[in-house]
């Protein structure tokens, strides 16, 4: 017997007092929970994402559409960035602004030569407010999950209302499981030594967070 | 491995691990009551965390094949595994077919409870673990003795000599001058572990959660070191229990609210990665999942003791058990320590050795870690459970076969005394003989028991014994409506 028909055979035995018209997945749990806490306006959604990024530590910005280009460039100056990593899929309106050398993802490129980048700007797919969390599915304007946790420095890009929702709940609905993805909420951190939190540890130690709004 | 007893008798001498373990666990307590009370609903999530393990455990089989189907759909290989050994040959193979000498690994329970760095370590390849409480353990040849933060019996002065002595042996030696400030140490192993991870091959890692409708595995964790042994590596190879599966993507939100609130006491953790077999060019080309057994089928067949597989592994037990506060993980001689260790280690490896024997007495039952417990894993019923397993054996599941266990040693006096109870009971003559016999003598007993039962009453109290028995009492006055001219028995 193939160890997978000896684990199916156990978990059958030691389930032997489980009737078999047990209840059926939809019936069998209510979900109770809320869809989101509190009542918001779309506005105090989005102050809370704010509030919240910057409680863990992220830096977070604010501006319309026709200033995001120069407020990138001005994130990128400041911190003296040589080079930043571009998703392919990224509004090259949004670089417009800074003369900064380009580094576009690229699967060729190996983990040593991405690690030479100082920062890489990103789109996102989805912000969760109540948590403070940023989700990446990988899409053409945020590229692949590397190059927003080698390089030390991140720029991504919200735009709100839109992409910001109040809970956990919401944004999964949001999200494709097919997709890679990754959630964000502030930079890299630890809490090992002394459960003292530590921002910074392997991912970007700087999370910059553009909150974009209207036209 | 010594029994618990032994093992905390000298844990809880030494005063610097006790003042570590003081100020970790305080510190994470509170900010955890402050994390839970922000979510208004907090008692809804917990019983719909309950509700949808124990569905998911009532149908485990259903749910695997179902599991193995959608990771395998989505360009995954499936591998199972019975046993300890079973899953460090398979790791081991893997990693051998890619040619490479050496692994990255992501902090993972299922691993250690293996003992796969050994396993790999045997047949010449290094396993680096990445986490920075893991590498603290690993540089410092140490046991983990927590779950979250497995070197949380080390502070800072200790960590930074460790640092100094040991990183060059593994690869970049820390920094001249490395001082004690977490911020710095955190640097040092930023620089020591960047060199391992822009160079592996070959990633392990554990998981937090694998979604059966569509074969997504869930990483969750805060440095980022997870996500560089996830997404860099050209071969990604998962260890992981059978138990950790939720059956639909939308599960997820329960437990994406309870773990980090749970566990580190953030309402979300920084980095949560979430992936579906491969990806083209993001990410490893190959991913392998191993899962396994372990003796997790043995303790499902357990009615009682099956609700241990619904931990989630957020460690907020640990973290308010005033046994493991005082006596440190390494007591409880299992990479599970603190109450749920006491449940889950007895049940996977069985009762039959001391130390497994003793872990269901490692508990005071004050039921802390009921409480807390994001999926209500009833601890303390389930350590009295075991308890009675001890003392009187029974039939139990060993290896998918049903056995019959024989009572621990050192129990004997225990098991005389309640077989004499029992007797004594069913005869009430013999009953009431007793007690008038108990309370005349009562002057003359003595405040700690010979032979045996030393052990029980050197840390104890024994019962008062009454003057006068309270049935005799009841006969006397008619259940206290004569007491006019009786003995005063309140003395």
């Amino acid at each position: 017997m193939s160890s997978r028909e000896l684990i199916l055979a156990r978990v059958r035995r030691a389930l032997a007092d489980v009737p078999q018209d047990d209840t059926p997945y939809d019936q069998a749990f209510a979900r109770p929970y809320l869809r989101e806490h509190g009542h918001r306006s779309v506005a105090a959604t989005v102050d809370l994402l704010a509030g919240n990024l910057a409680d863990y530590r992220a830096l977070v910005h604010r501006c319309t559409a026709g200033e995001l280009a120069g407020t990138i460039a001005r994130l990128l100056a400041e911190r003296g960035s040589a080079a930043v990593s571009v998703p392919v899929g990224l509004d090259p309106e949004w670089l417009a602004a800074t003369e900064v050398t380009r580094v576009p993802d690229s699967a060729a490129d190996t983990p040593a030569e991405l690690d030479r980048v100082d920062s890489v700007v990103t789109a996102c797919a989805v912000a969760i407010a109540e948590t403070g969390t940023l989700v990446l599915d990988g899409s053409p304007d945020q590229g692949r999950r590397r190059i927003t946790l080698v390089p030390d420095h991140h720029i991504c890009v919200v735009r709100v209302p839109d992409q910001v929702v109040s809970s956990v709940p919401q944004g999964l609905e949001r999200l494709d499981p097919a997709r890679p993805l990754t959630w964000i909420s502030g930079p890299s951190a630890t809490s090992d030594i002394e459960l003292d939190r530590v921002e910074g540890v392997h991912g970007p130690r700087t999370l910059e967070v553009v909150l974009v709004s209207g036209e | 491995m010594p029994a618990f007893p032994e093992a905390a008798h000298e844990a809880v001498h030494n005063q610097t691990l006790r003042g570590n373990l003081r100020h970790a666990t305080h510190t994470i307590r509170a900010k955890r009551a402050n994390a839970v009370a922000e979510v208004s609903d907090w008692a809804e999530l917990r019983e719909a965390g309950k509700q949808i393990k124990d569905h998911t455990l009532r149908h485990l089989d259903r749910y695997l094949v179902q599991l193995e189907e959608s990771v395998t759909a989505a360009g995954g290989t499936v591998h199972w595994a019975a046993d300890a050994d079973e899953a460090n040959r398979i790791v081991t193979s893997l990693v051998k077919a890619t040619g490479e000498s050496e692994v990255v690994k992501v902090k993972s329970m299922a691993t250690q409870e293996i003992g796969l760095n050994e396993a790999l370590e045997a047949e010449g390849v290094n396993a680096y673990e990445t986490d920075l409480a893991e590498l603290i353990v690993q540089l410092g040849k140490d046991r983990p003795s927590h779950i979250l933060v497995p070197a949380i019996h080390r502070n800072r002065g200790e960590i930074r000599e460790i640092f100094a002595r040991e990183m060059s042996e593994w690869g970049r030696p820390a920094p001249e001058g490395l001082t004690d400030t977490p911020a710095e140490l955190a640097d040092a192993a930023r620089l020591h572990l960047r060199e391992k991870f822009l160079r592996a091959k070959v990633g392990v890692s554990g998981a937090n959660f694998m979604v059966a409708e569509t074969g997504t595995l869930v990483v969750v964790e805060s440095e980022g070191n997870g996500r560089m042994c996830l997404t860099l590596p050209e071969t990604l190879i998962s260890v992981v229990g059978i138990e950790k599966i939720v059956p639909t993507w939308q599960d997820l939100e329960v437990f994406l609210q309870t773990l980090p609130r749970s566990s580190t006491a953030e309402r979300m953790n920084p980095y949560t990665s979430m992936w579906t077999g491969t990806t083209d060019e993001d990410g490893p080309r190959a991913f392998h999942l191993v899962l396994i057994d372990n003796g997790r089928t043995d303790t499902l067949a357990d009615e009682v003791g099956r609700q241990a597989l619904r931990c989630i592994r957020c460690s907020a037990c640990l973290n308010v058990c005033p046994v493991y506060e005082r006596a440190g993980g390494h007591a409880y001689g299992s990479v599970y320590p603190g109450p749920i260790g006491a449940i889950l280690s007895p049940q996977l490896r069985g009762t039959e050795s001391e130390i497994d024997a003793s872990l269901p007495y490692a508990s005071s039952l004050c039921g802390a870690c009921y409480e807390v417990c994001p999926v209500a894993i009833d601890i303390p019923e389930v350590l009295v459970h075991l308890r009675e397993r001890v003392v009187q054996g029974g039939a139990v599941t060993r290896e998918g076969a049903k056995v019959v266990l024989k009572p621990a040693k050192g129990h004997a006096a225990e098991r005389a005394a309640m077989r004499a109870a029992r007797w004594a009971f069913g005869r009430p003559g013999v009953l009431r003989t007793g007690q008038r016999l108990a309370s005349r003598t009562r002057r003359f007993h003595p405040r700690t028991l010979p032979g045996p039962g030393r052990a029980w009453s050197e840390t104890r109290s024994l019962p008062a014994v009454p003057a006068e028995p309270f049935r005799d009492w009841w006969q006397r006055t008619k259940g206290g409506q004569e007491t006019r001219g009786g003995k005063d028995t309140s003395k």
